[in-house]
């Protein structure tokens, strides 16, 4: 199925809506279908958008207090009584301070539980490097069972919170706090494991998870503009990874450029390294943070700071693509 | 259970339940001995008496839940479950090896009957609350419990004291908790490594319905596990002292016994000291 992005995605005026504002309506409609779906929260309901839930089934949301251990081994018992625990907070938190809790109670214990990270990536702005999480997606995706998704936008978490209420697997959902601009639309399709090329191109792949698959778009409009023709794949699951698509595009464009507002090392671009290694190696460059931690400031200021804007990502690929040739397989 | 044990019966299944610990445990080569013997009189009083389950169905949907929480002593549990019929008891003896569904630490999908994988400490307690919770405010089923065993030296883990919050905030009152009050850890004495006392004291100041019992008297066990399910207003956690190795002699408050196997020597003497429970008796008794 061809994917089809906002039409206005590229404008001035495009909508904007923080990704986490879709996982609460998506948390209220898998509520209403299936009365099993109950949520927790670590003290944040509003800033991770569980107050929706909670209005709606004040009997079904449960207030842990500021207790992230506590918060995923309650939900782990409770999915042993049959039901669906989505659990929130913010991605520093959870999965940052119970990842062994993670890994034994959900994971291995392969239980349903439903993480969900809010304010993650350099984005969340002036809080700064301590609620700034970078390195969740490299936690969650080598625990075996596990299913890691990162929507691209506000719409996608929506369709991303109803699907994962129903996969039966321990999932992490990375979410974050500013407003995005909405990259699909409602018509567009979204399941989970599948990738999605938004923009055809034979030049590079440009493959984004999260909130960077918009700035590989306007990435990919600037290098169209000098004469390189960027192909754009959407990949918000990544774990397990599509690989598929992820190996048409590279095979298609023979050099292959990730993107993920996240540690560069252990995450999105690490995984889709693995699998161009051991099935199609090719020349592969990471766009994310380079073994630092963030810093306060403001959200596309420092977008723009780490080099993780469309027009930064361009100045970065500039001379990788001059310096890196083409790979073509016989 | 169908047919109801008399304590006598009970105290003999601890007996049999001790003497599997020390033949797997020296047929692993590894794994800890004290934990698991000073807890089989419990164990034998929960799976002899005071769980409603069927070891026939594991997952009949009516059972009692128990999670255990240090999930280092699960041969006590093995061996408890054996005894009660969830599988033959020969297969003990795959403890801890290549391809056995009794794994080191237990693990829920390799072996029906056990509710959670555990073993990094502190997390059953939040898993028995979560269930707990569930019964109490979204089932609505008043006529299931939830029990879980910890350890005392587990209590260090903060974990513990997020989870007695959360069940003492919510009243949980299908929720029984057991302490393992042996006084041992790894690197010693817990008041040496991390002082837990007033342990009573702690519990009810979150909330919690305390009963301090002897841990090797089947007759208290099950008396306040009735008592606990009927406290309709709040947790109870039951305090059971005992005594660390207990039935073999040399193994007895001894800390180093903590976390290594008898070898096969010290198994042969320990089965000995079980069979005549210390010198006490002669002949081989029981009658099962």
């Amino acid at each position: 199925m061809n994917y089809l992005v906002n039409p206005n995605v590229l404008k001035d005026d495009v909508t904007l809506e923080p990704i986490r504002a879709g996982f609460g309506r998506g948390l209220k409609i898998a509520g209403e279908a299936d009365k099993t779906v109950v949520a927790l929260c670590a003290d944040l309901t509003e800033s991770t958008q569980m107050h929706l839930f909670k209005e709606a089934f004040p009997e079904r949301f449960i207030e842990v207090g500021i207790g992230e251990q506590n918060l995923v081994t309650v939900a782990s018992g409770m999915a042993r009584a049959g039901k669906i625990p989505f659990t929130s907070s913010y991605a520093a938190f959870s999965p940052g301070r119970n990842w062994e809790q993670i890994r034994t109670t959900a994971a291995l214990n392969n239980q349903p539980v439903k993480i969900v990270g809010s304010h993650a990536g350099v984005s969340v702005g002036p809080d700064g490097a301590t609620h700034q999480m970078l390195e969740d997606i490299a936690l969650m995706r080598v625990l075996p069972n596990m299913v890691v998704i990162a929507p691209g936008d506000s719409l996608e978490a929506e369709r991303a919170t109803k699907l994962v209420a129903c996969n039966g697997k321990p999932t992490y959902l990375r979410l974050a706090r500013e407003k995005t601009p909405i990259i699909s639309t409602e018509e567009s399709p979204f399941e989970i494991g599948k990738a999605y090329v938004l923009r055809e191109g034979s030049d590079v792949a440009l493959m984004g998870t999260g909130t960077m698959t918009y700035h590989l778009l306007v990435a990919a409009k600037l290098l169209a503009e000098k004469g390189i023709e960027a192909e754009v794949v959407h990949v918000p699951t990544i774990k397990p990874l599509d690989e598929a698509v992820i190996l048409a595009s590279a095979k298609k464009t023979g050099r292959v450029v990730t993107a993920e507002e996240a540690q560069a090392a252990g995450g999105f671009g690490s995984a889709v390294s693995e699998l161009l290694t051991e099935k199609l190696p090719m020349p592969v460059k990471r766009i994310g943070m380079n073994d630092r931690f963030g810093e306060s400031g403001a959200p596309n200021e420092l977008m723009e700071h780490f080099g993780l804007s469309g027009r930064k990502i361009v100045e970065t690929l500039e001379q990788w693509l001059k310096d890196t040739p083409r790979y073509h397989q016989e | 259970m169908t047919t109801q044990l008399t304590i006598p019966q009970i105290e003999q299944k601890a007996v049999e339940i001790r003497r599997s610990i020390i033949t797997m445990l020296q047929t692993a080569g590894s794994g800890h001995s004290a934990g698991p013997l000073g807890l089989a009189d419990i164990f034998a009083a929960l799976y002899f008496n005071v769980l409603n389950i069927r070891p026939e169905e594991p997952e009949w949907s009516d059972r009692d839940i128990f999670f255990l929480s240090n999930g280092h002593t699960v041969p006590v549990q093995y061996a408890a479950m054996a005894e009660a019929g969830y599988f033959d008891k020969s297969e003990l003896l795959t403890l801890r090896k290549l391809g056995s569904r009794l794994q080191g630490h237990p693990e829920r999908e390799k072996l029906p009957g056990l509710e959670n994988t555990s073993g990094p400490l502190g997390s059953g307690l939040s898993q028995a609350s979560g269930y707990a919770y569930s019964l109490q405010y979204i089932d609505k089923n008043p006529h299931r419990f939830v029990y879980v065993m910890m350890g005392d030296g587990e209590l260090d883990e903060g974990n513990i004291w997020e989870a007695a919050m959360f069940a003492g905030k919510y009243k949980l009152s299908q929720l029984v908790a057991f302490v393992d009050r042996n006084n041992i850890q790894i690197d010693g004495p817990t008041e040496e490594v991390m002082p837990l006392e007033n342990l009573k004291a702690k519990w009810e100041s979150f909330g919690w319905h305390v009963i301090e019992i002897d841990g090797h008297n089947i007759e208290s066990i099950i008396d306040a596990c009735s008592q606990a399910r009927a406290i309709s207003y709040q947790p109870t956690v039951i305090i059971c002292h005992t005594i660390p190795g207990k039935g073999v002699n040399f193994m007895e408050y001894n800390y180093k016994w903590h976390g290594i196997p008898p070898n096969a020597e010290q198994a042969k003497e320990a089965l000995e000291d079980l069979r005549t429970l210390g010198g006490t008796i002669t002949h081989e008794g029981g009658g099962l």
